[in-house]
């Protein structure tokens, strides 16, 4: 319980609990959460039953679109999404790496076609040793995840 | 046998299973011996080469004329529309509401996936950026199997850029299908990228790296050569570099009876004229088959039976 204390309870809105520690602060950079006018409480290496140490990120009065969940599965496949309504969990899920993203990031490829064209970037996903490559559908480069989301 | 490629993209080697190699290479195989110049009438196909390669085009073009085909085009995108910001995208969808099939060359990684999903009728890639050359990698397969009777468990040594040398990197992935073994020859800021040798080790693909060309040429069936750029490199460090990456008479007294040197063309000096009199050198058949490969992908994607 004394986790709980630590963040304050929001009545409405998303808590993504679980963050590996320091992953926390990209996630509110990536997600341009704090550009958002949404009220976000965050808490940083809390200590954690099977984490040793995470972050917390608990925004209020919003919803995560698809696309922000699959940036999300990126930097923190252990996370979880809680959806809160009047203090109660009423939905719960577990980040999983997804098999690939549409949209969400640039093509660090400067070359590359998607750069100029009307169309979403596809990047297909790999686990490789400890990282995540990914792999762009049009040029067909890899990339780690650090390179393709500029962090 | 099932012509599995009847109205498919040629976008990616990588897209290629060893029956589709093999089926585009038996067809190959078939209109060098007997001409066919049927299969494209009535047929229009579009060349649009948004970047210059008059070899590709001509090779491509002379495919389609000698199937019976038409052909409609550019051969640089400097008069075209794309030159006026219309988007790729828009460019296909239009031109190939005209045509049954779109060939292109493209500066940009990337352009001819892409293009597939706006075109009406198959896009066969005749090159995007650094990325893909299908076509290339075919005519190279089908110069080594016909060089060497057969495609299985060769010995394949590449020489020069193998760092930036996407026929290299095709070439590679495709011969993986008939369990090839690989030598690289490469200076080191030119070597085989991780990427490609990740996938090697990921297929058990046995490969080792080497300095010499004359202590490699007794083991392997096929030398592929590439051309070290020399702009990569300052100018002293260029003509050390070079000694070691060029092909002459001399690393060849020792080679096997039946290896034969292959190169994408054009060389500059990388390979000695005087290797051309030997029984080695393949480089100018392996140009010509170009045509006898496209032609053959061009007819399988045209038409269900030949
Ligand atoms: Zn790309």
């Amino acid at each position: 319980m004394r986790n709980k204390l630590q963040v304050e309870a929001i009545r409405q809105g998303t808590v993504i609990d679980h963050i590996p520690a320091g992953q926390g602060i990209k996630i509110l950079d990536r997600l341009q959460l704090l550009d958002s006018d949404a009220s976000i409480t965050v808490g940083f290496n809390l200590p954690s039953k099977d984490q040793g140490h995470k972050d917390i990120i608990k925004v209020t009065d919003r919803k995560f679109t698809e696309q922000e969940a699959n940036q999300l599965a990126l930097f923190a496949p252990s996370a979880t999404i809680n959806v809160i309504d009047n203090y109660e969990v009423v939905d719960k899920f577990k980040m999983a790496l997804p098999d690939s993203l549409l949209g969400a990031f640039a093509c660090p490829n400067s070359n590359c076609i998607t750069h100029n064209e009307p169309v979403d970037t596809h990047f297909s996903l790999r686990a490789h040793q400890g990282d995540v490559r990914l792999k762009c559908k049009y040029c067909e480069k890899s990339f780690s995840k650090d390179i393709v989301s500029g962090l | 046998m099932e012509n599995r490629l009847y109205k498919r993209d040629i976008i990616s080697i990588a897209d290629f299973d060893r029956k589709d190699l093999e089926l585009v290479l038996e067809t190959a195989a078939q209109l060098k011996n007997s001409p066919r110049p049927d299969l494209l009438k009535g047929k229009v196909i579009a060349s649009c080469f948004f970047e210059a390669s008059t070899r590709t085009r001509l090779s491509f073009e002379t495919a389609v004329q000698r199937l019976g085909g038409s052909l409609i085009g550019f051969s640089d995108a400097g008069n075209t529309s794309a030159k006026k910001g219309e988007t790729l995208a828009d460019s296909v969808n239009i031109i190939s509401s005209y045509t049954d099939a779109f060939v292109m060359r493209h500066p940009q990684e990337g352009a001819a996936r892409l293009a597939s999903e706006f075109s009406s009728v198959p896009v066969i890639n005749g090159g995007d950026g650094s990325n893909q050359h299908p076509t290339q990698t075919l005519l190279d397969l089908f110069s080594i199997r016909e060089c060497q009777g057969k495609l299985d468990g060769l010995k394949v040594a590449f020489v020069g850029d193998l760092k930036y040398g996407r026929t290299v990197h095709s070439l590679t992935q495709a011969l993986c299908h008939f369990g090839a073994e690989f030598t690289f020859i490469a200076p080191k800021a030119l070597t085989m990228p991780d990427y490609i040798l990740e996938e090697l080790d990921a297929k058990g693909i046995k490969y080792s790296f080497s300095d010499s060309i004359e202590e490699t040429t007794p083991q392997v069936d096929i030398i592929y050569m590439t051309r070290v750029q020399k702009e990569r490199f300052d100018e002293t460090e260029y003509k050390h570099i070079a000694s070691k990456y060029i092909l002459d008479v001399d690393s060849l007294k020792n080679a096997k009876d039946n290896l034969k040197v292959l190169h994408p063309l054009p060389r500059v000096d990388e390979i000695a004229v005087e290797v051309d009199k030997t029984p080695y050198a393949y480089y100018f058949q392996q140009a010509e088959n170009g045509v006898y490969a496209r032609q053959a992908l061009l007819a399988l994607v045209l038409n269900e039976v030949l």
